[in-house]
């Protein structure tokens, strides 16, 4: 339920951001060409490679590898902070030069966008902190245990916001 | 436990994330090259991250194995927003939808 609201809600938000570009394409196309792309491109990557561990976590827990488990999801938190950090890095960057969410149209939505997804992200590795917790109690039952699935949803949360980030640079 | 880490990730899955990086880093180039039509390669774009959607959906959250309607609805969603976005992008690019503030229509 809670991932069908969020692809929803993305969806509508980026229809959204295409009907205000339609209303100032000049500004919108002059904007975008201040946000370094390589930032977006990299928080790719990391949002993939965080998901390919959790993903990991979920089948080590099936398998009863709770060490394993524990490793990947720890990677999955690396990669979630080094997001944030690269995130913090472009915004930083983009208010010194006179980008910042008052400059225009383009940019207010700009921040409203990558604030929610990093507001998402930061919400995935709270559950993934929460499960790691939980991992180091003695009982951990098999497949279809209530951590697997939490497992999978908080997963699936850092890998759905990954994808549209690079909707973001375009 | 490296080892053990290792056998899990030799699987289809890991394809999969090679495979969405490889997009990835398409998408990337697309945006940073100087295309002869910037809008092509931002429409380029759109499809490529629709395909990295889809594969998402049917691999990292296991869709494939889902119940049909559950899939039928992803796959709708993948192709409808994606559609609509593409449709939004190129009539905005060409001021067909939401006109400039102030413009004045003349019949």
């Amino acid at each position: 339920m809670f991932i069908l609201g969020d692809l929803a809600a993305f969806a509508l938000l980026f229809g959204v951001w295409m009907y205000y570009r339609g209303k100032e394409p000049a500004l919108f196309a002059d904007s975008q060409l201040e946000v370094h792309r390589s930032f977006g491109a990299i928080n790719t990557l990391l949002l993939l490679t965080s998901s390919l561990f959790v993903i990991t976590a979920v089948r080590a827990v099936r398998a009863q590898m709770r060490r394993v488990a524990q490793a990947a999801i720890g990677f999955a938190i690396v990669c979630g902070v080094a997001f944030l950090l690269d995130k913090v890095l472009e915004w930083t960057d983009l208010v010194a030069n006179g980008h910042g969410p008052t400059a225009n149209n383009y940019f207010l939505y700009f921040f409203v966008l990558t604030g929610l997804h990093a507001f998402h992200v930061l919400i995935g590795m709270g559950i993934l902190t929460a499960l790691l917790r939980l991992s180091r109690r003695p009982s951990l039952s098999k497949g279809s245990s209530p951590s697997s699935r939490v497992v999978r949803a908080s997963g699936t949360w850092s890998i759905s916001s990954g994808s549209s980030c690079s909707h973001c640079s375009t | 436990m490296t080892g053990e880490l290792l056998t899990l990730l030799k699987n289809r899955i890991s394809l999969i994330w090679l495979v969405l990086i490889a997009a990835t880093l398409v998408s990337w180039w697309i945006g940073t090259g100087d295309a002869a039509s910037p809008q092509l390669g931002t429409a380029a774009v759109f499809v490529v991250v629709f395909i990295k959607v889809r594969l998402v959906g049917l691999y990292f959250m296991e869709l494939r194995d889902a119940p049909l309607p559950l899939r039928l609805l992803f796959e709708g969603y993948c192709l409808i927003v994606c559609t609509t976005l593409l449709v939004m992008y190129l009539a905005g690019g060409a001021g067909l939808i939401g006109r400039p503030h102030g413009a004045v229509v003349s019949w």
